[in-house]
């Protein structure tokens, strides 16, 4: 299959989403190519969900700027969105004088980037704030402008949002070349087919260098760093309001202990650099090391609560800052590159920044009109007892609870499926809905979401995949399988 | 919204609720209603179409479907309605049920007394904490044989199944005999979890080799699973390296342990117990609140669904009782976990018991030769002696009335004396 448009996003994770809505806005063909079966599927979906104050990078660079005007910008879109999201705040804590030399610092650098609220906090007064907090610590940075919000339902309505103004999402199509036409073109060459593009994005995450090196003569080199987590069960009691974070180091904001929006407690990451960009496994070392540090700000923690693990790949290039923009000697080509944390926070930002330079590059005009995208219904885990009789006294479906642990319907599912990007796979549903995401992890409700997915498709049940690809649930059904040996029971 | 009143409400149809509601209506109660969140009766058992059911019960071997078919066909003679498709969203203390059902809507109901009959759950591999990738082909043994037997799919073709419970042991020769090959069944502890039978019958019988004392510590495969790493553990169940073995799969079952479903207890503000993940209940299988039961697999998880039956029946007359307004106010005895014993239920008893009381409890270790003994602020007053006592087997000592005969306060110690 060979397509033209106007504009090619390489990458549907946060950043490429929020450049694709910008873009939806203007008189423009936009494709968005993504590798896998579905939108937020690297870091996006696997990062602290945190809208990061700005106290951390340093004044000058690019991840400070995006990020504190990406933070700006988060509470009025979350809220046009219907995307979660709460102001928890944080501390940042230290056990010791090196670390308050450090808290002194972020301090001052925060003060810098102009974060609003900062100040530094003596142990009593962080313990009565967060009373599960460790009686080791010495002080505490207080930061009240930090926010939790949940990233993959941010890229989620982002997406839905752009494709309902016309922007074309095509899944489960890596790159597998790049290069620029004679005619100040370029080619994207996928296992798809190839698309030509007046201008191309590169929101490609992990893969982001690698992209930019096949067009541009400067080099640029990755580190593909590795952030494992653990995931507590939101039916436990939840000991912390704040996002605690322990003192950051060269290699990140170190350990941190945070609700989710969702009511989840979440420990991690690690920040191990690893060569396979793709390579998401969880390691033995790295769980232990999150659980012996998450210890050391939480004492109370139990594993017991634990419902699952995971891990991210950041894409942080040697730089060390993000590289946002049109790339030199490559007329047309635009980037997005090394966006690890606080890339979350700084990505609206990026998406309203980068959009306007492509918009000026092709002299796009604006749309008179934009479809707005419709407000989602409250999740029915949320709902009243009012809400729900309404609800399924409206639509039976809600009368169907396929998710046992986290009380999510089939009407839910069915809508989950049929959102503009739709979701077609157990984990594409899981985290539209939270169907799978409570303690027994899906146990229960699996077959039941493959089977829904299958009607409202209309694949064979054998089709349906955990996560694109060859994620297949089933190897086949009892008739086509073992079939001699099956004639002996 | 839908309001409406009855006498007992029972949360679920499967062998538990169904026997409860039996034992309820025998015992003189109309006016009960049966609540389930499946398409039809029978929980659990419609998708264990192995046999063995019923042996101490019925004196024969009956398939799953089988056993639960006679308790649905007793409930459908008594009457006894079974609303299914519902699911309880709701249980409250003054004894307010609210459910939700795309026929019948959103319902309030309003009942003298509740039986929660919920069943349990299985482990997830997140509780486990095994690292490695999040492929497709992990499964809990149950959520298989719901493929097989339920769906007629097949979830793999090379199968290794961590845990030695019931259902993965079960689920080793039913992947078998559908033609899949089962390459180890894989326990950390130094002896199965599972019932001696069903490790003869089958593990033994189709040679599928158990690894006691091993684990599986990493988990290959990015899209679908491609093989597990399993290893031995030390006493102290860490993984013991240099023992590695690697398996190419591309299904891993999980059979590690259940757990009582009791988040409607919880939010019903029923105390749970530490040691069972099942309510707090007395001898008649009352919890915390008045009026609320519990029995069957929410309580405690049972080995053999018979026994689950007989604890459900002595739960609905109890229940049964209570709506005739025959409970009398009472003191309690304490009941407490001694040496070699957890999980005992019930964890109180009132002084008012005139019965027999069945103390329940999972032996913590293989014990061989050993008595359970029943303690009363250190004095013994029952003892139960046997060849073995395993913590796959829940072990059983029954109380006669003149036991307790001028006890009524104080605390009661069950644990075992090796010999």
């Amino acid at each position: 299959m060979r397509s033209e448009s106007d504009i090619l996003i390489i990458g549907s994770g946060i950043t490429g989403c929020a450049v694709a809505r910008e873009l939806s806005r203007y008189n423009a063909s936009v494709i968005v190519l993504e590798r896998e079966s579905d939108v937020a599927e690297g870091a996006t979906k696997a990062n602290s969900g945190i809208v990061h104050a700005g106290y951390d990078a340093f004044p000058g660079t690019r991840k400070a700027r995006y990020n504190i005007l990406g933070a700006s910008m988060y509470p009025a879109l979350c809220k046009e969105l219907g995307v979660p999201y709460r102001r928890n705040g944080a501390l940042v804590i230290g056990f010791d004088e090196a670390d308050r030399a450090t808290i002194e610092n972020l301090l001052a650098r925060g003060k810098a980037n102009g974060v609003r609220g900062l100040e530094i906090l003596e142990r009593d007064e962080a313990l009565r704030l967060e009373p599960a907090l460790s009686p080791d610590v010495l002080c505490a940075l207080s930061v009240p402008e930090s926010a939790i919000v949940s990233p993959y339902e941010m890229a989620f309505a982002l997406a839905d949002d752009a494709a309902l103004n016309g922007v074309s999402f095509r899944f489960n199509e890596p790159v597998r070349d790049v290069s620029a036409l004679p005619d100040g073109r370029y080619a994207v060459v996928t296992d798809a087919g190839s698309c030509v593009c007046r201008v191309l994005i590169n929101c490609a995450g992990a893969s982001g260098a690698e992209i930019h090196n096949r067009l541009s003569s400067e080099r640029l080199e990755m580190v593909h760093r590795r952030g494992q987590y653990y995931l507590l069960d939101r039916a436990d009691p939840q000991p912390f309001t704040r996002t605690v974070f322990q003192c950051p180091s060269v290699m990140g904001k170190g350990v941190l202990v945070t609700p989710t929006v969702h009511g989840n407690l979440l420990l991690g990451p690690t920040a191990e650099d690893i060569d396979d960009p793709l390579d998401t496994a969880t390691t033995a070392g790295g769980l232990s090391e999150v659980l012996a540090k998450a210890f050391r700000t939480w004492p109370g923690l139990s594993v017991r609560s634990n419902i699952t693990n995971f891990s991210g790949i950041r894409a942080h290039l040697t730089g060390d800052d993000f590289i946002v923009g049109p790339c030199d000697g490559c007329p047309g080509y635009f980037e997005a590159i090394g966006i690890e944390s606080p890339g979350l926070s700084s990505a609206p930002a990026i998406g309203a920044e980068l959009s306007g330079m492509v918009a000026a590059w092709l002299h796009l005009s604006r749309k008179e009109k934009t479809v707005p995208l419709p407000r989602r219904p409250k999740p029915f885990h949320d709902m009243t007892d009012e809400e729900r009789a309404r609800a399924v006294q409206a639509d039976p479906s809600y009368g169907q609870i396929v998710c046992r642990c986290e009380t999510v319907t089939e009407a839910e599912i069915r809508a989950a499926i049929r959102r503009p990007v739709g979701a077609y796979s157990i984990d594409a549903v899981k985290r539209r809905t939270r169907a799978g995401m409570g303690r027994c992890q899906g146990g229960f409700c699996m077959p039941r979401v493959a089977a829904i997915i299958a009607e409202e498709t209309g694949l064979p049940l054998q089709e349906i995949t955990k996560n694109g690809g060859a994620s297949r649930l089933l190897s086949g059904t009892l008739s086509s399988f073992g079939k001699e040996n099956a004639d002996h029971e | 919204m839908n309001e409406r009143f009855v006498n007992i409400l029972i949360v679920g149809a499967g062998p538990a609720g169904l026997a409860a509601a039996i034992s309820a209506r025998e015992n003189g109660i109309t006016s009960i209603l049966i609540v389930e969140r499946e398409n039809e009766p029978g929980g659990i058992l419609r998708q264990c179409i192995h046999n063995g059911f019923g042996l101490h019960r019925f004196k024969e071997e009956l398939t799953g479907p089988e056993y639960a078919q006679r308790d649905i066909d007793r409930v459908t003679e008594l009457g006894i309605p079974v609303e299914c498709s519902t699911m309880v969203l709701s249980v409250s203390p003054d004894l307010t049920v609210t459910c939700i059902s795309s026929s019948k809507g959103f319902q309030v109901i309003h009942a003298k007394a509740v039986v929660l009959a919920m069943g349990c759950r299985e482990r997830p591999r997140g509780a486990l904490c095994t690292p490695g990738t999040r492929c497709a082909g992990i499964y809990s043994a149950g959520t298989a044989q719901r493929f097989v037997n339920l769906e007629g799919c097949m979830p793999g073709k090379r199968v290794v199944i961590l845990g030695s419970g019931d259902i993965g042991l079960i689920m080793a020769r039913r992947m078998t005999l559908q033609g899949a090959k089962v390459l180890a069944c894989v326990e950390i502890m130094p002896y199965s979890s599972g019932l001696n039978r069903n490790i003869v019958q089958c593990l033994e019988d189709y040679d599928i080799p158990l690894y006691l004392s091993h684990t599986v510590t990493d988990i290959r495969g990015r899209e679908r699973l491609e093989g597990v790493t399993v290893s031995a553990v030390d006493e102290n169940r860490m993984p013991v390296p240099g023992t590695e073995i690697e398996f190419d799969c591309d299904t891993l079952l999980l059979s590690c342990g259940l757990i009582p479903e009791n988040e409607l207890t919880s939010a019903a503000g029923i105390a749970i117990s530490p040691a069972t993940s099942g309510a707090i209940v007395d001898e008649t299988f009352c919890t915390g609140v008045p009026g609320i039961f519990a029995c069957g697999n929410v309580l405690h998880v049972h080995d053999l669904v018979d026994y689950v039956s007989d604890e459900s029946f002595k739960a609905g007359a109890a229940a049964a009782a209570y709506v005739r307004g025959g409970r009398t106010e009472s003191s309690f005895i304490a009941v407490r976990d001694g040496d070699g014993v957890r999980g005992t239920v019930p964890q109180k008893i009132r002084a008012a018991a005139d019965q027999p009381v069945s103390l329940m409890f999972r032996p913590a270790a293989v014990y061989r030769n050993s008595a359970a003994v029943v303690d009363w602020d250190g004095k013994e007053i029952c003892r139960k002696k046997a060849m073995i006592f395993t913590p796959g087997e829940m072990a059983l000592v029954t109380l006669k009335a003149e036991d307790l005969r001028g006890i009524s306060g104080g605390t009661l110690t069950v644990r075992i004396e090796r010999s």
